[in-house]
């Protein structure tokens, strides 16, 4: 056994050494990081536009009319059913076909992603809104509050613990999905990999390996901390619930 | 307190000494149904200004339902709700809303908000709503709140405090809006029977000062010492209505007897 192991952990720390050298080569290492801020850049300003707007729908989809519950269910169920990278191409390749208008790729990504967070976020809010028990809102109703007032003061407040989490979770989801951007030519993180490893095939034929493990690195770093805190406040929310 | 339903008794001659002869409320032939199920039939009752009217009836007589009613928090099919001169029977929610800031209403789970202190529920609705001048709502409240006993708790949090200081609160948060009548839903139903008696005896104050009050409860000694008006509820309809020395001491129909004598003390045989 030792006599097979050993020539294959030396053949990794020798492909290690080369990942190394393929990742810290010239502006690698920041070309990289440019991407990730990228990626980065296009979640947050998706999660800017969307968690709002989808504030507004959701408690829109508290209202009693009918019509606008059915309207603002397909929206989301929209989002659902169809693939991000449908949504996306969509975006990308037929809406600029069909109404002749140029969009950057970035624009798209956000749009796209921004209508897409905002649907999911519709449903976060509307279900902690929902949950707010009926007794809470007649005591509100009973003090004279107008429909905004108890959403002000009483719904939101009284939901918010729960919607914090399922968002936070949502945001990781996000950043892991613009990693499709580069099927409509954004410079993310991902693209600046396959650049990477395109320019040293013929010399680290094995790089991918490393590319890859170290973009997985980074995404790592990005959205670990955030799934332990949305893990956290759930927890906490738990606790106050119980309390 | 901008309220466009309220009429000055002195600017109306026509209806003659309101706070003495006209009821401050008066139901009509009230009628609530959910379904083809009918909860009240043809409910009509007069509460007088200043007076205590005691609804009492077995679980499910409707007595919570009709008191929900006058305030909004369920709407009726037909018959009349005439409340300071104006007919609100068929109020749209919009005008519901201005006239629960004069309505005051408490709930068997107290509903105190968990996420504000003790002085924040009390101010939400006279500053929120009402959009009185904080100063004179700050005062008002730490007037209410001595007068409950209960000063040191401003700043704590509802789930800091007992189920009868909850209770308390909840009673000083409606009185803050300054309301011409107050609605109690079983207000002491879910409080261990130790802190059953601060409630009662600040409802008894607030009788002796000559609030309106409708009140759903349980426990007849109570009843007895502070109604002016019993109504006896059963299956949506009044069965009894009266005096509360004649309802306690010689009730006129079978079904009012069955009721007392099922609610007064177990005794040894």
């Amino acid at each position: 056994m030792v006599h097979s192991v050993l020539p294959e952990a030396m053949s990794l720390a020798s492909t290690a050494q080369a990942g190394f050298t393929v990742i810290f080569t010239g502006d690698n290492f920041t070309r990289l990081l440019v991407g990730l801020w990228t990626s980065i850049s296009i979640a947050g300003l998706a999660l800017i536009i969307g968690i709002p707007l989808g504030v507004i729908l959701g408690a829109l989809r508290t209202l009693p009319n009918p019509v606008l519950r059915v309207v603002l269910r397909i929206y989301l169920e929209c989002f659902r059913i169809l693939p991000t990278l449908v949504v996306l191409f969509l975006a990308y390749y037929i809406l600029p076909a069909e109404f002749n208008v140029q969009v950057s790729g970035p624009t798209v990504a956000v749009v796209a992603f921004g209508l897409w967070v905002s649907a999911e976020i519709s449903d976060i809010v509307r279900g902690a809104l929902v949950s707010v028990s009926d007794h809470q809102v007649d005591a509100g109703k009973a003090l004279g509050m107008s429909g905004l007032q108890l959403l002000r003061y009483v719904r939101l407040p009284q939901s918010i613990n729960l919607m914090i989490p399922a968002t936070i979770n949502l945001a990781t989801r996000v950043i892991k999905t613009t990693s499709l951007l580069l099927l409509i030519s954004v410079i993310d993180v991902v693209t600046v990999g396959q650049q990477i490893m395109e320019s040293n095939r013929m010399s680290h034929p094995d790089a991918a390996f490393w590319v890859y493990g170290f973009i997985f690195l980074l995404y790592f770093i990005v959205c670990w901390p955030l799934s332990k805190l949305a893990q956290m406040l759930e927890h906490r929310a738990k606790e106050r619930n119980n309390g | 307190m901008a309220d466009a339903t309220t009429t000055d008794a002195t600017t109306t001659p026509n209806t003659g000494n309101r706070t003495t002869d006209t009821p401050l409320l008066s139901v009509q032939h009230l009628r609530k149904s959910y379904g083809d199920h009918e909860v009240l039939t043809d409910v009509s009752f007069d509460v007088p200004q200043g007076k205590v009217v005691v609804l009492l009836g077995p679980s499910g007589s409707g007595k919570s339902t009709l008191i929900r009613c006058l305030n909004g928090l369920e709407t009726i099919q037909s018959g009349s709700i005439v409340f300071d001169g104006t007919n609100i029977g068929q109020a749209s929610e919009k005008q519901w809303r201005s006239l629960r800031s004069t309505i005051g209403m408490v709930f068997q789970s107290y509903d105190l908000f968990p996420n504000l202190t003790v002085a924040d529920n009390i101010r939400l609705g006279p500053v929120k709503v009402q959009k009185r001048a904080k100063d004179e709502v700050e005062q008002q409240m730490d007037t209410l709140l001595k007068d409950v006993q209960l000063s040191d708790y401003k700043n704590a949090y509802p789930r800091e405090l007992s189920g009868g200081q909850k209770q308390r609160i909840a009673i000083v948060r409606a009185l803050a809006m300054n309301p011409k009548l107050m609605l109690f839903d079983e207000v002491t139903a879910s409080l261990d029977p130790e802190m059953v008696r601060e409630v009662l005896e600040l409802m008894l104050r607030l009788a002796k000062r000559h609030m309106t009050m409708i009140v759903v409860t349980h426990e007849l000694e109570f009843a007895k010492r502070v109604a002016d008006t019993v109504l006896f509820l059963e299956n949506g309809v009044i069965l009894e209505r009266g005096s509360a020395k004649d309802f306690f001491t010689n009730p006129k129909t079978d079904r009012a007897r069955r009721f007392l004598d099922s609610m007064s003390p177990v005794s040894a045989e």
